[in-house]
């Protein structure tokens, strides 16, 4: 008998809800790092968590702007030359002290971690870093390189001292996780937590919270219900659907701002026969897609405003180019289409497809928020101009091998698709270099057109950009980049910029960013 | 026993070969982990390097003959999107799986036969028919919906539990567990129940059906009307009787319960192999899930064998053959 008792009192015990402590913060996020090494994979959840433990020689604030990090200014001092000044006051989470060498030692490591699935090579080759004292850096190109700063705001300064001959494994187990960043790394347990602590000697904005811990939490109700029943006091990527209902529930602060991801369909533009295009009843026809007048009907039939209020449920903002306005080389001329049947369909009749034509959406249904709801959408849309639509979704794993690579002579496989494009660097280049710039894997231009746009124009706009060191002409030359490939050609129809949301508990708000990342220093209390 | 055990081994390296060239192929049939892997700003000649990098240039035949060697010296690879061996990415996982198997199975049990032996033993009683209605609801109601309804109740609207997460791990003996401390215990209870309901419905209908047949058996007559105990009835000569289907259905549910996780572990955030392996079938992680497989496949023919020895115990009818 007494045992039961004992029993009973000790179940007793585990029900009771376990004690927060005021100072200590939790935040559940979507998508796990797959290392701590901050040079080791280059994607979105790497980079993002390592801005709490590292800093950049370029600090990006939460409109992606370049604002100083670990060096205080930086300027072009010839043609092929960037001059960067680094800050004095700044220390290790050692206590030893920042210098030129541990950038020179971080050029050198991030080219060379082996077994990287994405190195940073791609912001970082090509570049020749020089020390000129302690506190000053020249770094050399070939050519004239406008886009330094941004290049240089995404990869993190390791220490050199710990750095040296580290590996991955070094920095996953905490041993070389020596950074400059205002939290300190404590603890990593695969698919459960990553620790960190406060260190007071961080040269930025003083940290809040004494231990932060991360939590992954890959489901959406169940990051929802964490933050509803307290485990944690942060959450991002909320479910659209879940939105409403925290927007009306007082003990939850929501936040949410523009994303730097734009929606779009890419189009193939490159094959006369195009493989998932026929006649209206299944004859063989010519790639309709080619026409300019097609594009734009395609554009024209879009809704956009019901897209964003019915499929999106209000989170999303219309897009007319590659960015929302605010961003870098964004025009000011161009607005989202209208949603204009008539005109679109007189212009399927003046390209000769007055009788439209059969057509397969492809999709992925796992990677952008509600991807497979909008391409649906978007067949019923175009039915209306005469495009009989059939929508094929699927998961991520096989839609971008399929849709970069998937027909037989390797190249992309599908007629139109959806597909999204987050700007990392902030401003123009990075879509037109990537999505509408002449494929050319020699050039390393259009990596990912998988429509296959190609104008020599819009190339030699993107590359006189490219070589354009002063900000506010390149701005102007993205901007009317932008305008030909985007306004004119219909190379991409943009269809909506994400919006993205945080949800935390009351009394803290989370300051959106414009690069979906989640840190800690932008959770304010009120 | 000792040549029947052979025998067994012998088939499982045979089971295990045929299963894991399945597996290798398979795996290479869907999609292109190089998609998942690269930024997408990425230039042809960065992913260029990276398919050279881990070897994805190769034929599929050769990338296998290279996996069988390296197996056969306990090199299971890197994983693709961790750098980290794969073996020791699922062992680091197992812990968290087997203990939350095991607790939930122990719930599943502890529930399951008394009232499994209560419905059988008085099937027309209102709380029996309460009971197999209660368990039907069990297995036909979708783990994921279940889960999200348990956090809900237990987590959101009462705050008894936690919704997720291990909680702070205790360590006894030196084995690092969440069944050491309270604050751990309330964490494993949630995700424990959840995966236990569709094992407590299926045994207790199992040891139901059982006890209805045994109850009837003349031995058990012949045992009332020698005027044993009712209790000494029930625990000794039918509880005997209905526990040989039991144990063969407990062994491979356990097996399922370990191998099978994945929607349990989603939900509640817990850091087992089974959130693993479906993190590594989204990002087409080709290391792991083949090594997950296998070490499963192995873990399955293990448990086969332990079910046959133990019915030889419970039934001395089964004989084990392969000594003659």
């Amino acid at each position: 008998m007494k045992i039961l008792k004992q029993l009973i009192a000790l179940m007793v015990i585990c029900f009771v809800p376990s004690i927060a402590f005021s100072e200590n913060l939790k935040i559940g996020i979507k998508g796990e790092p797959s290392s701590i090494d901050p040079h080791y994979h280059n994607v979105g959840p790497n980079n993002m968590f390592g801005n709490n433990i590292f800093s950049h020689l370029v600090g990006q604030d939460e409109n992606q702007q370049a604002i100083p990090d670990l060096a205080t200014s930086w300027k072009p001092i010839n043609d092929t030359t960037w001059e960067f000044k680094l800050r004095k006051d700044v220390k290790w989470h050692d206590g030893s002290k920042f210098t030129a060498d541990d950038v020179i030692f971080t050029a050198s490591r991030a080219l060379n971690v082996p077994k990287s699935p994405a190195s940073f090579g791609i912001y970082l080759k090509g570049k020749t870093f020089v020390k000129i004292d302690d506190y000053t850096v020249h770094v050399k190109t070939e050519k004239p390189y406008p886009l330094m700063p941004n290049d240089l705001g995404v990869v993190k300064i390791v220490s050199k001292k710990y750095g040296t001959n580290a590996t991955t494994e070094d920095y996953n187990s905490g041993k070389a996780t020596i950074g400059t960043g205002p939290y300190k790394f404590k603890e990593y347990i695969k698919g459960d937590k990553i620790v960190l602590l406060k260190n007071s000697d961080y040269f930025g904005k003083k940290p809040e919270f004494d231990v932060v811990e991360f939590k992954p939490i890959k489901s959406g109700p169940a990051r929802v219900a964490a933050l509803l029943s307290g485990d944690v006091d942060l959450i991002d990527s909320v479910p659209p659907v879940d939105v409403a209902k925290l927007k009306k529930n007082k003990k939850i602060q929501l936040s949410s701002g523009p994303s730097n991801r734009v929606i779009y369909l890419h189009i193939d533009q490159f094959r006369e026969d195009s493989p998932y295009i026929k006649a209206i009843g299944g004859g063989k026809i010519k790639n309709p897609l080619l026409n300019v007048k097609v594009r734009k009907a395609i554009s024209l039939a879009i809704n956009r405003d019901a897209m964003v209020s019915k499929v999106m449920e209000g989170l999303a903002i219309p897009a007319g180019q590659l960015l929302p306005k605010g961003f870098h080389g964004v025009s000011s001329n161009m607005k989202p289409d209208p949603y204009d049947i008539k005109t679109a369909k007189m212009l399927m009749k003046e390209a000769g497809y007055g009788k439209g034509f059969e057509l397969t959406i492809h999709g992925p249904n796992d990677r952008y928020i509600n991807d497979a709801k909008i391409a649906e959408a978007l067949g019923q849309m175009l039915s209306k101009i005469g495009i009989k639509c059939k929508i094929e979704v699927m998961p991520k794993a096989v839609y971008f091998k399929r849709a970069s690579a998937g027909a037989p002579d390797k190249t992309p496989e599908f007629s139109m698709m959806v597909l999204g494009w987050g700007a990392g660097s902030g401003e123009a280049s990075s879509p037109l270099k990537s999505l509408l710039a002449t494929h050319d894997k020699e050039k390393g231009m259009g990596g990912a057109n998988r429509g296959r746009h190609s104008d020599l124009k819009v190339d030699a706009l993107i590359d006189k950009a490219l070589a354009t060191v002063d900000s506010d002409a390149r701005g102007k030359i993205l901007a009317e980049a932008t305008e030909l490939a985007v306004g004119k050609n219909y190379g991409i129809i943009p269809i909506h910029y994400q919006v993205n949301t945080w949800a935390a508990k009351a009394g803290y708000t989370y300051l959106p960013r414009t690069d979906e990342y989640t840190v800690v220093a932008g959770l304010q209390k009120k | 026993m000792t040549a029947f055990i052979l025998q067994r081994s012998t088939q499982s390296i045979v089971v295990l070969f045929v299963m894991s060239l399945i597996v290798f192929c398979g795996v290479n049939l869907i999609g292109d982990p190089i998609y998942m892997m690269i930024s997408p700003e990425s230039t042809q000649a960065e992913i260029e390097r990276t398919i050279k990098e881990f070897g994805l240039d190769k034929p599929v035949l050769e990338q296998y003959w290279y996996f069988l060697k390296n197996v056969l010296n306990g090199d299971f690879g890197l994983s693709f999107v961790q750098g980290i061996p794969a073996l020791s990415l699922i062992l680091e996982r197992f812990p968290a799986t087997i203990e939350l198997a095991l607790f939930s199975l122990f719930i599943s049990l502890v529930f399951a036969l008394p009232l499994g032996i209560y419905a059988g033993l008085k099937p027309d009683r209102k709380i029996s028919k309460f009971i197999m209605a209660g368990s039907i609801l069990g297995f036909s109601m979708p783990t994921f919906w279940v889960g999200i309804m348990l956090i809900m109740l237990f987590a959101v609207h009462l705050g008894w539990l936690p919704s997720t997460g291990r909680g702070e791990l205790g360590t006894f003996l030196g084995i690092e567990s969440s069944l050491f401390t309270l604050d751990v215990l309330s964490h494993i209870f949630l995700p424990a129940l959840n995966l236990a309901l569709f094992k407590l419905s299926s045994v207790l209908r199992l040891t139901r059906a059982g006890t209805r047949e045994v109850a009837l058996q003349d031995y058990i007559k012949f045992a009332r009307a020698k005027g044993l105990s009712e209790s000494r009835v029930v625990n000794v000569h039918l509880l005997k009787n209905i526990l040989i289907p039991v144990v063969t259905v407990i062994g491979l549910e356990f097996g399922s319960l370990v191998a099978f996780s994945t929607v349990t572990e989603t939900v509640f955030a817990w850091p087992g192999a089974g959130k693993l392996i479906i993190d590594a079938v989204y990002n087409l992680d080709r290391p792991v899930i083949v090594a997950y497989l296998i070490i499963i496949v192995a873990f399955f023919v293990f448990l086969n064998l332990i079910v046959d020895i133990l019915y030889s115990f419970l039934d001395p009818r089964v004989r084990i053959k392969g000594s003659d």
